[in-house]
């Protein structure tokens, strides 16, 4: 039924999307970032730039120096005066060569390693923020453009400095250079020759302001590539079973094809406008010769100027051509800047707090102060939830789907931050607490069980990386997953693959709460952890809850209600409202109680 | 060879010389052949602009050896009349070439990643699970464009500046030999030392791109394990990895900066101690007469328009090479052969008897099988539950059957057909499997739910939507076509296997396969999922993976995988009374007594 245009849904925001006044601001924002960039390298900088111009003045000198060769050293030979001049002027030229030599070799290294460095600089900036940044955000943002902004984007600053820096900084000190030169040389020559110079800054100006809004296309084009990619390979499972292949291939086809546009465009512009480079260059060549030509039979100009002349042209209109190619880079490079400051300047929606309160030995106590939540606004998912526990007792949290158990989960783990009210550890306000802190104390296990590539006992570990391996064994063990790993071709050191791949989901399950039992924390929160186990390792889990949860609060999300009766206490939510809070045994018995009611479908289920 | 641990990960980065450099580049050469005259154009209109520009110098000399000598003014127009001309052709031509040209590169580019996707796309699960898919995106955007980049810029230019570079040689040996012979031999450290640049610079720049993959692949585990790493505030941790990979992608890089820079600057200086030589020289054949002054410029001009071809030779080369590695790593993807490669069987009217007859299966690297001797017999319309502990090959042997793997030994059959002889589009259209996992794409609702069968009419997609318990679906901001968040993320896990059910509901698959698929429904949920399960199962054959009485209870008759294989199968009473293990595994009584206490 559907067409290819239509499989990506509705959504209610489009991230990527940029009015043209908006456009003014993002450079602003690209140039705040560079600066803040290249800051650190200002003195570098400084000497790359004395390097640059000596290059520079070097390579200038050199048809300079073929007019006084042609000028002042042919005369004295054609009157049989020897060659002296002429080979002092040759000595000169070797020199002149060899400065430009050591000048250019300085300044590529130079500047190719800075460049490096503010890549790495710029890598570990957005990682960092990426993390900084709220599950929200990530929700919105989707892993696949979080991975395109961290690899394409910054694949495209690479090019940049791999070629176009060095491109653009000649050009620009070529077109100086070779001005002020041609006007030395001969002002009425000089000013018809750089008669042409409005003509190419006019061009230069067309082609940037039409590239750049090319560029961006192009940008946004391979984003939506590389997101369709990823999901592709990630979901691979689902696409095969499914017999996907064709589908997918249509709509690949299709982002790849408004990609192939997007660049289609790029390449169409330059495609005019080195050619037209390239046009304005000839002419001025060609009039520079005539009028040169004139000027030399009227005795104004030497034949050794005319000839500097013309060099001085082609060694400007040559590297012009090809700036317009490195040029394209510097359009990408700046269209991905904007990407990557806009990212950076995301503000976290979970802030982490400037001053934030000390919490050295956390006793687990929690308290939901009239908190209410809703994702949409207008569409509340808790209204006006008030709820103690002290620390030490475990709260089960029961209810149909979308009653809001899993939102209670997240703001306790802090992945989101109420829209209204407080929720308080020990006293202290989640918003007070510095991450460190915070997750020392809290630590949710979820269904999703992601884990790691790497060995088995690394992903153990991650729950408290300073772990012995001995500690590692054993939180294995306290929680029934030491029997399946050993198993495994080469126990705890067998490595994961992608993904996870060979694991079980009850596997990654149990790897998931061996890596939270080892880091130990005050809280734990347990969101449908126990969903893909089966009963006697849900039963070996249980079994070592019950002594892992003695000592510590826990908040524990389940449909199963055999996860409940460890619990001390359940709650019963309906529609973002508690309806029934006690002990399990006395809600049981209230007659025609939710949870009784619960229980009863329950107990009958397993008949 | 692909990457199969992470401590080798790149064991053709070891041996780049293993491939005769530049065969994977000259492999896809086919990818250019609707382009053929594109490619004529293009060389036609080079060949030209580089007459053009050789010829502009030519009359620069005819002008100074002509009326500037002889003070003939009226001539100088006629001469730079013509000099303007040639310009303007020049110019011309290179804008023909550059339209031609755009189309070609992109098309080339396009169609490649068209083909690289199709080929990932259809190469089995135990590829997948082997790649990391940072790498695989690395190929797919990183080197394509690379690659895009030299068969437009790169190659065209190359030809160009030899060409320019051996004309204009040939030209300056007419002009005047002593001086040309000069200029052509400096060609010649320029040669050498470009084929010893590519020696070291192969090898840098390959290690430079699988850097760049292993930093893709930290970065999209951060991405995917955004939740865990929060949950456990370890961001440290996983900023460490990335940035130990990211360092030694700098220094890399940093290496790799040296080393052009040190042929860039010689490329350059060479042309420039060619024309000290040249302008010594000619001055001094031009004091004694045997030169004009007219050709010494003409000279000299023609020289230095040499700079740039030579000079711009080095990135040219640096990106050729590039280009080389780069196409090394699309093929060595292009050419893996998929293991799962379907028959040409197709069964005319399936019953969907499902045989499994002395199935073994291991992983590649395993030292044994997962799962050995499984024989299991399913009648057309009946469903068995397939009950074992975590970890003990029950998802893996669902996966058999519509072959997101392959046996290792026996064979799984359909009416008597051996899987491995039907074509694999018919097989998976026989075969539908609601994961325990569901995996759901940033798509529509319905693109989601409809992701088996897209031409479902909407009365089935409602109904298979109802059976699913799915119905959520209706209420959300755009009904079925508001877009699912990635991994549907927005969704609740409970919300997600629903989704994923219908899904499989929809497909009205002849064999049904239900992975644990309602392991995170509440028991009311679940409850009314298996009452429309039932009537959907009654017409299907199926296979349900299941750790809870309540879920066993859909079946016919009940399998207990044990040890790798199966050691009991019949009624889930049955079982129960007479086989302790599967007590063991499915009793409630335990549950029960924990519940009333």
């Amino acid at each position: 039924m559907s067409t290819a245009a239509d499989w990506r849904g509705v959504a209610a925001e489009s991230q990527d999307d940029f009015t043209d006044r908006v456009t003014l601001l993002l450079r602003d924002r690209s140039r705040r970032l560079l600066t803040s960039l290249l800051r650190p390298h200002r003195r570098i900088l400084a000497v790359v730039l004395a390097v640059v111009l000596v290059e520079n003045a070097a390579r200038l000198a050199i048809p300079y120096l073929v007019k006084e060769g042609i000028d002042r050293g042919i005369p004295p030979m054609q009157a049989g005066e020897g060659s002296s001049v002429l080979t002092t002027i040759t000595v000169v030229v070797l020199m002149t060569v060899a400065v430009q030599a050591v000048a250019r070799q300085a300044f590529l290294t130079m500047s190719g390693q800075v460049g490096q460095r503010v890549l790495l600089e710029l890598r570990r900036r957005l990682f960092r923020h990426f993390q900084r940044l709220s599950p929200a955000f990530h929700d919105r943002y989707t892993s696949g453009r979080m991975i395109s902004r961290m690899t394409s984007d910054i694949e495209a600053i690479d090019e940049m400095l791999d070629t176009g820096f060095d491109g653009l900084i000649n050009a620009a000190l070529t077109l100086v250079g070779t001005a002020v030169l041609l006007l030395v040389l001969d002002v009425p020559l000089g000013l018809v020759a750089l008669g042409s110079f409005p003509l190419l800054l006019w061009l230069s100006a067309w082609f940037r302001r039409e590239s750049a809004v090319a560029y961006r296309r192009t940008r946004e084009t391979v984003a939506a590539v590389i997101v369709h990619f990823v999901e592709t390979m990630t979901g691979i499972r689902a696409v095969q079973a499914f017999r996907r292949e064709t589908r997918n291939e249509e709509i690949f086809g299709q982002v790849n094809d408004d990609y192939r546009l997007a660049n289609m465009r790029a390449f169409r512009l330059i495609g005019l406008f080195m050619p037209g480079i390239k046009l304005i260059g000839n002419v001025t060549i060609a009039i520079t010769l005539i009028y040169g030509a004139y000027r030399t039979l009227d005795g104004a100009v030497t034949i050794g100027a005319l000839a500097a002349f013309l060099i001085y042209l082609r060694q400007f209109f040559e590297p012009m051509q090809d700036i317009s190619q490195f040029y394209n880079t510097f359009q990408s490079a700046g269209a991905a800047l904007e990407k990557l400051s806009g990212v950076l300047e995301e503000e976290p929606d979970v802030p982490e707090p400037s001053r934030p309160v000390p919490l050295t030995e956390p006793h687990g106590t929690v308290h939901f102060d009239d908190v209410r939540f809703e994702y949409v606004e207008h569409r509340p998912v808790l209204q006006a939830l008030d709820l103690d526990v002290p620390a030490g007792q475990t709260l089960a949290v029961v209810g149909a789907t979308g009653a809001g158990k899993t939102t209670i989960a997240k703001l306790m783990a802090r992945f989101y931050d109420p829209s209204g009210g407080r929720v308080l550890l020990d006293g202290i306000d989640l918003r007070d607490l510095s991450e460190t802190d915070l997750r020392a104390a809290v630590v949710m296990v979820t269904q999703e069980n992601f884990v790691f590539a790497g060995t088995v006992a690394d992903n153990i570990r991650f729950g408290r990386p300073a772990a012995s391996d001995a500690e590692v064994v054993a939180a294995a063990e306290a929680i029934g997953a030491d029997a399946f790993i050993a198993d495994l071709p080469e126990g705890y050191q067998t490595r994961i693959e992608s993904r996870g791949g060979r694991l079980s989901a009850g596997q990654r399950q149990l790897v998931a709460f061996a890596r939270a039992f080892l880091a130990d924390p005050a809280v734990l929160i347990l969101d449908e952890a126990t969903s893909s186990l089966d009963v006697p390792s849900e039963r070996l889990v249980q079994r070592a809850l019950r002594t892992i949860l003695a000592s510590r609060t826990a908040i524990i999300i389940a449909h199963r209600l055999s996860t409940v009766e460890i619990a001390d206490r359940v709650l019963v939510l309906e529609d973002g409202t508690v309806v029934e809070d006690g002990a399990p045994a006395a809600l049981i018995a209230s007659e025609g109680g939710r949870y009784a009611g619960l229980h009863a479908a329950w107990v009958e289920s397993l008949a | 060879m692909p990457p199969t641990t992470v401590t080798h990960p790149h064991p053709a980065a070891t041996d780049p010389s293993r491939r005769r450099a530049g065969t994977s580049l000259w492999r896809l050469r086919g990818y250019l052949a609707p382009y053929v005259w594109a490619l004529v154009v293009m060389a036609v209109s080079a060949v030209g602009t580089v007459a053009a520009a050789l010829s502009i110098p030519l009359v620069v000399r005819a002008i100074i050896d002509g009326p500037i000598t002889s003070g003939d003014r009226a001539a100088i127009w006629p001469l730079g009349l013509l000099a303007l001309l040639l310009g303007a052709v020049e110019a011309g031509l290179i804008l023909l070439r550059r339209w031609v040209q755009a189309s070609a590169v992109l098309g080339l580019e396009t169609t490649l990643r068209g083909d690289l996707y199709a080929k990932l796309d259809s190469l089995p699960m135990a590829f997948h699970a082997r790649w990391q898919s940072g790498q695989l995106l690395s190929r797919v955007t990183i080197d394509l464009s690379t690659i895009r980049r030299f068969s437009g810029f790169g190659l065209l230019f190359l030809v160009i500046n030899i060409i320019q570079l051996f004309a204009t040689v040939a030209v300056l040996l007419n002009l005047y030999w002593p001086l040309g012979l000069v200029v052509a031999i400096a060609a010649v450290p320029i040669i050498w030392l470009s084929r010893s640049f590519e020696h070291g610079y192969v090898v840098v720049s390959r290690r430079v791109q699988d850097q760049q993959g292993d930093v893709a692949s930290q970065v999209e585990e951060a991405a995917l394990g955004m939740r865990v790493i929060r949950a456990f505030g370890r961001r440290d941790l996983a900023y460490d990895k990335y940035d130990r990979q990211a360092s030694q992608l700098f220094d890399s890089s940093v290496a790799k900066v040296r080393l052009s820079a040190r042929f860039w600057t010689f490329l350059e200086i060479i042309p420039n101690v060619a024309l000290a030589i040249v302008l010594l020289l000619g001055a001094i054949a031009v004091g004694n007469g045997s030169l004009s002054l007219g050709t010494l410029v003409a000279f000299i001009t023609l020289m230095l328009s040499l700079v740039w071809p030579v000079a711009s030779l080095g990135v040219i080369l640096s990106m050729a090479q590039e280009a080389m590695t780069a196409a090394d790593r699309v093929v060595e993807v292009l050419d893996t052969k998929s293991t799962i490669v379907g028959g040409d069987r197709v069964l005319d009217q399936p019953r969907g008897r499902l045989r499994f007859e002395g199935v073994g299966f291991a992983f590649p690297d395993a030292d044994r099988p997962l799962l050995r001797d499984v024989d299991l017999d399913v009648a057309p319309g009946e469903t068995v539950a397939v009950v074992g502990a975590t970890g003990s090959g029950k998802t893996t042997l669902t996966a058999l059957v519509p072959r997101l793997y392959d046996v290792t030994t026996g064979r799984v059959t359909i009416d008597g057909v051996d899987v491995r002889e039907l074509t694999i589009a018919s097989l998976r259209q026989l075969v539908a499997t609601a994961f325990e996992e569901p995996t759901l794409f940033s798509m529509s609702a319905r693109e989601n739910v409809t992701l088996g069968r897209p031409d479902a009419p909407e009365a089935d997609i409602r109904e298979a939507l109802e059976v699913a318990q799915a119905s959520f679906v209706h209420d959300l901001p755009w009904g079925l076509d508001t877009r699912i968040g990635e991994q549907g993320m927005s969704l609740s896990g409970g919300q997600r296997q629903r989704l994923a059910l219908a899904r499989a509901v929809l497909a009205q698959p002849r064999i049904l396969v239900l992975d644990d698929t309602l392991s995170a429904l509440d028991v009311h949920t679940e409850a009314l999922v298996e009452v429309a399960l039932r009537a959907v199962l009654r017409d299907a054959t199926g296979i349900v993976v299941a750790h809870r009485a309540s879920t066993v209870l859909l079946a016919d008759k009940v399998a207990l995988l044990e040890g790798g294989t199966i050691t009991a199968v019949g009624r889930h009473s049955d079982l129960l009374a007479t086989v302790p293990a599967y007590r063991e595994l499915l009793s409630a009584d335990a549950d029960l007594a924990g519940a009333a206490a």
